[in-house]
């Protein structure tokens, strides 16, 4: 069972607030989904090797040779906050 | 039709034929656009006028889904969060297109950041189905289904990470394609889920989509994942004569999930005659492990999504509004604001499913049970040469009926996330209607196995008239 | 110090590659405007993929085999998952379970003087964040400005057991690492923030802490004393030491704490979908032919080839540069002596004037000690020569013709001893009586008269002679 407690500690790590009226109805919602999802449990996995991809490929490489980069324009572009061409981010302490 | 609208185009004006289609999608209330780029098509278009070029699709117009990168026009994802942004560069399948001399004519609305069946999650609110405004599309590339069925567009990119291409184009009576996963590369398609999507044509008959495959698909050493193309025009009308089709059990009747609309098993029946007569044979197979795909299909989802949509905070590109406050608070509150909820609600539910003490649990365990899933299919495909089965269990629903109940919209998809947990190929054709409403038959094949999946379409298609049927709208 | 634990995390940059780790971003943004050396992929842009650097995970092979390390058959990515504004996916592309490598050691001479191992346990590759830049200190900074240009440089991050017991073995190690890094050819210490270290400190029973991310290797002294210093001081007023992670301050030269909410981190691990497995097992033979001699290989030779004492081998070995150097002199001039000079002098005289070997041309090297050992100069002159070369430029040749510093020729000095002998009966008559002083006073005059460019030893001999011939 999913609390109140832990939606706030997911919400923490996945950062995405969720205000104090939203968690009672994540907490049902995220139990009703997790308690379909528990139907997995059923499943004798035993000795079954789990499948990250489908099409079995290895070493898969490029060269070590350098090509052109974007423009500092370029870069910043799309940056809602910028100064002296950096990105302006929220101080982190 | 492409390749009849292409000889259109160059005897008559392709700036001409553009300018109606914006104009029509000017009046359409269908709100399958997000996006058209006006100005660089019509002159895309008028330098085509003026000196045809060559190519496969020279001249033609393709409208492309919100989540694939579009230099110079605005690629959302249907995303409050990632309104205006703009890439500096052109996902491989819109360079592969432009190099055939396809005009990119803008972007289509689809379930914010894939997620969803309906179209109904998009921050530009939903599109609507052409055979019926009160019905959604299907999702998540519901513009981009839409678009095509009330001729807004000739033809459409989608991608499809449990259905999303498949499950539009069965509920608005086109042709629509999840290629081989690595078929087609994915370099510059916003990532839901990595090791399920596929990018795929939504088009109005088997052979435009055959035609589309050729065209983007093949390797692209930007994506480790990518493998080599195969063939896919030459030999797709050689027909279904010998062919084996495997029935798979589970997807009729009451097997799984709330089982399927009679309307619609019966439609899937009547195509499966159809191509008996036509040559082919059928038998039941069995895929045990059905019932398990739906929670195995998303966790997983879920699991790679929360990491996918990491990215977004703000920061680069992107929304950014009020005070900033410390990173993390900041942050956290430009993606609740950012996200819709049902974006959240995935990211929340995959953030949980990896964390410490629940991955063995969650994500591990459904990367087990896909083994198991993927097995079934390479065990049929022994014995059998494709599949076939509904795509949806349902017709459209109602826009509304089911968007605040989340579970039951994911029921939906359980016919077609097998698939992309299989990695193997599927298409989905009109096959008839229930009701008003189209309904899709699903054609699965082996890894790789397009050719074939493509010629028992098109044989089909060429039986029958269900994909010359025009909604009221067009 | 032996209550002292400290361990280390080092993310070494693979600089000497071209490009960088997953994109073809070239790797010499050093000193570049910010934001000038990115493109979709390492500015983790919506849709873009990694693709890997083949020569990035040779490198990482060949550290991998030098650090004595197991080679894993089957290695992969993983996605390593933290919010940070340096990181622009919302994760960093790392390794996890199956690093490339584990289960190394580098051999160090500890506090006690004695060598011994350090133990590695493993080396994986990862990219490299970008940098965050502050106006004044990180904890009073009103905003953080992000530059992505070293965002995708490749690292391969080496972690030590805590094996090591004071902030001059921690030096030592990184001493040792640097130059095994150099060796391989696959690193270049000379550019900024090319090695950087998280180290875990604690004191025997406490908690430990993490100062991360401290650039250059006096700062990991300097941050692991004041670290040392700062525990020792909460245990002595019985205050517990807090398991946190701290930040070192190199302006104030403290470590600050800079704990965030939740310290707990859960990096929810899981393998990078967007690249596939690398399947290694049979690089490794080739790569294996292709190492170098390493230092404590090469420290080993050079004493039974060359003779050389320990302590010089040692000191002529840590750098590859040098170690080059002294096999190009002692080619061409006396081994012995030529790392006497190599190793005492002119490392000496580079060291004070903030230079590397290269300053120095091994040819003029081969020239002085040749002029040494026969004697046509002395070793102040050696000296001087080394010196002038150094600040001014020229050739040995030319600086021994302008400033006369070739050694006086025999007519010249025995003259001098004949007139010095001559000019002084009084003092002959005391050295004759037994007085050693008297001997040396004579010797001196003789140097004055030659200007010093005589032998003091030969200038000796030819006084007793020549008194005893009187
Ligand atoms: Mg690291
Ligand atoms: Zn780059």
């Amino acid at each position: 069972m999913i609390t109140r407690e832990d939606v706030e500690h997911i919400s923490w790590l996945a950062s995405i607030k969720i205000e104090d009226e939203e968690k009672d109805e994540f907490v049902e919602q995220f139990n009703s989904i997790l308690e379909y999802f528990h139907q997995l449990d059923e499943v004798e996995t035993e000795g079954v090797e789990p499948t990250f991809r489908v099409v079995d490929l290895a070493n898969i490489f490029r060269d070590d040779v350098a090509c052109p980069s974007l423009s500092q324009e370029e870069a910043l572009r799309n940056a809602p906050r910028r100064e002296n061409g950096y990105f302006k981010s929220p101080r982190i302490v | 039709m492409l390749a009849e609208l292409k000889e259109q185009l160059r005897a008559g004006s392709a700036e001409e034929y553009l300018s109606r289609l914006f104009e029509k999608i000017e009046k359409s209330s269908l709100n399958a656009f997000t996006t058209l780029a006006r100005e660089s098509a019509l002159k895309h278009a008028r330098d085509f006028d003026k000196k045809p070029s060559q190519g496969l699709l020279a001249g033609v117009p393709i409208a492309i889904k919100e989540c694939i990168s579009t230099k110079g026009i605005e690629t959302n994802c249907s995303s409050r969060i990632l309104r205006g942004y703009i890439p500096p560069y052109d996902a491989h399948v819109i360079e592969r297109l432009k190099a055939e001399g396809a005009i990119i004519m803008g972007k289509t609305n689809m379930d914010e950041f894939a997620m969803g069946t309906s179209t109904e999650t998009s921050c530009f609110g939903p599109t609507k189905n052409p055979w019926d405004p009160g019905c959604v599309p299907g999702g998540s590339s519901g513009g981009s289904a839409a678009c095509v069925a009330a001729h807004e567009a000739p033809c459409s990119l989608g991608s499809d990470t449990g259905g999303s291409v498949r499950c539009p184009a069965s509920f608005c009576g086109i042709v629509g394609l999840k290629p081989t996963y690595g078929l087609v590369s994915r370099f510059g398609l916003v990532a839901y889920a990595n090791s399920l999507e596929q990018i795929g044509p939504l088009t109005h008959t088997v052979e435009d989509t055959a035609l589309l495959l050729e065209i983007i698909s093949g390797h692209d050493r930007r994506d480790s994942t990518s493998a080599e193309k195969g063939s896919y025009l030459p030999g797709l009308k050689d027909g279904v004569s010998g062919l084996k089709i495997g029935i798979p059990k589970e997807y009729f009747g009451e097997a799984v999930g709330e089982g399927v609309d009679e309307r619609v098993e019966k439609a899937v029946w009547d195509a499966v005659s159809v191509l008996e007569g036509l040559g082919a044979r059928w038998q039941e197979v069995s895929l045990p492990h059905t019932r398990f795909a739906l929670a195995a299909y998303y966790v997983i989802a879920m699991s790679e999504a929360s990491s996918n949509l990491a990215r977004f905070d703000g920061l680069r590109y992107g929304l950014r509004q009020g005070e900033d406050r410390d990173w993390h608070t900041t942050f956290s509150e430009i993606r609740s604001l950012g996200f819709g909820p049902e974006v959240k609600r995935r990211i929340l539910l995959g953030t949980y499913a990896l964390s410490a003490g629940y991955y063995g649990r969650y994500y591990l365990k459904a990367l087990k049970v896909r083994t198991l899933i993927k097995d079934d299919f390479l065990r049929a495909f022994k014995n059998v040469d494709l599949l076939a089965s509904p795509t949806m269990p349902i017709p459209a629903f109602r826009i509304g009926e089911r968007i605040n109940d989340p579970l039951s919209l994911y029921m939906a998809d359980v016919f077609t996330v097998p698939i992309n947990l299989a990695g193997v190929p599927a298409i989905s054709v009109p096959c008839g209607f229930a009701g008003h409403l189209p309904v899709g038959l699903q054609l699965m094949g082996p890894h790789f196995g397009e050719a074939t999946v493509l010629r028992a379409a098109h044989a089909y298609e060429a039986a029958t008239p269900f994909h010359e049927a025009k909604p009221e709208v067009v | 110090m032996e209550n002292v634990i400290i361990g280390l995390e080092i993310h070494v940059q693979l600089n000497r590659l071209q490009s960088k780790l997953f994109c073809g971003c070239s790797t010499q943004y050093h000193n570049s405007e910010p934001n000038t050396y990115t493109c979709p992929v390492c500015l983790g842009l919506p849709g873009s993929l990694p693709v890997l650097n083949r020569k990035a995970v040779e490198y990482g092979i060949k550290v991998g085999l030098a650090l004595n390390c197991q080679i894993e058959e089957e290695t992969l990515f993983y996605r390593k998952n933290y919010y940070y504004p340096d990181l622009p996916k919302g994760f960093q592309i790392s390794q996890y379970d199956f690093p490339l490598a584990t289960k190394g050691r580098i051999l160090i001479k500890g506090e006690d003087g004695l060598e011994r191992d350090i133990c590695i346990t493993r080396a994986h590759m990862e990219e490299d964040p970008g940098r965050l830049v502050h106006a004044g200190t990180i904890d009073k900074a009103k905003y953080t400005m992000v530059d992505y240009n070293r965002c995708g440089m490749p690292l391969l991050e080496v972690v030590t057991e805590p094996d090591l017991r004071s902030p001059k073995e921690a030096r030592a190690f990184l001493d040792k690492l640097k130059s095994i890094l150099e060796y391989l050819d696959v690193f270049d210490g000379s550019l900024e923030g090319s090695m950087r270290v998280d180290a875990n400190i604690s004191l025997r029973g406490g908690d430990r802490t993490e100062v991360k991310n401290i650039s250059g290797f006096k700062g990991v002294e300097k941050a692991l004393s004041y670290e040392i210093t700062r525990q020792k001081n909460l245990q002595r007023r019985n205050i517990k030491v807090v398991q946190e992670t701290r930040h070192f301050d190199e302006l104030r030269s403290i470590t600050v704490s800079i704990r965030s909410k939740e310290e707990a981190h859960d990096y929810r691990y899981f393998p990078e979908p967007d690249l596939v497995p690398m399947r290694i097992a049979n690089w490794v033979p080739a790569i294996k032919a292709t190492l170098p001699e390493l230092p404590d290989a090469k420290r080993e030779r050079f004493v039974k080839e060359y003779g050389l004492t320990d302590d010089h081998a040692k000191s002529l070995t840590s750098e590859i540069k040098v170690a080059n150097f002294y096999e190009a002199v002692a080619a061409k001039a006396v081994p012995r002596l030529s790392a006497v000079w190599i190793a005492d002098v002119l490392k000496g005289e580079l060291n004070y004037r903030d230079l590397g070997i290269d300053a120095f041309q091994a040819e003029h090297m081969v020239e002085i000690v040749n002029l040494l050992s026969s004697g046509a100069i002395t070793e102040d002159g050696a000296v001087e020569i080394i010196r002038t070369l150094l600040d001014k430029g020229g050739s040995p040749q030319e600086i021994i013709e302008a400033r006369g510093l070739g050694k006086a020729g025999d007519e010249t000095v025995k003259k001098a001893v004949r007139e010095a002998v001559a000019e002084n009966a009084a003092a002959i008559a005391d050295y004759r009586a037994g007085s050693e002083r008297a001997m040396n006073f004579i010797v001196g005059q003789v140097m004055k008269k030659t200007r010093g460019k005589a032998d003091p030893g030969e200038v000796h001999r030819l006084v007793k002679a020549e008194v005893e011939k009187v």
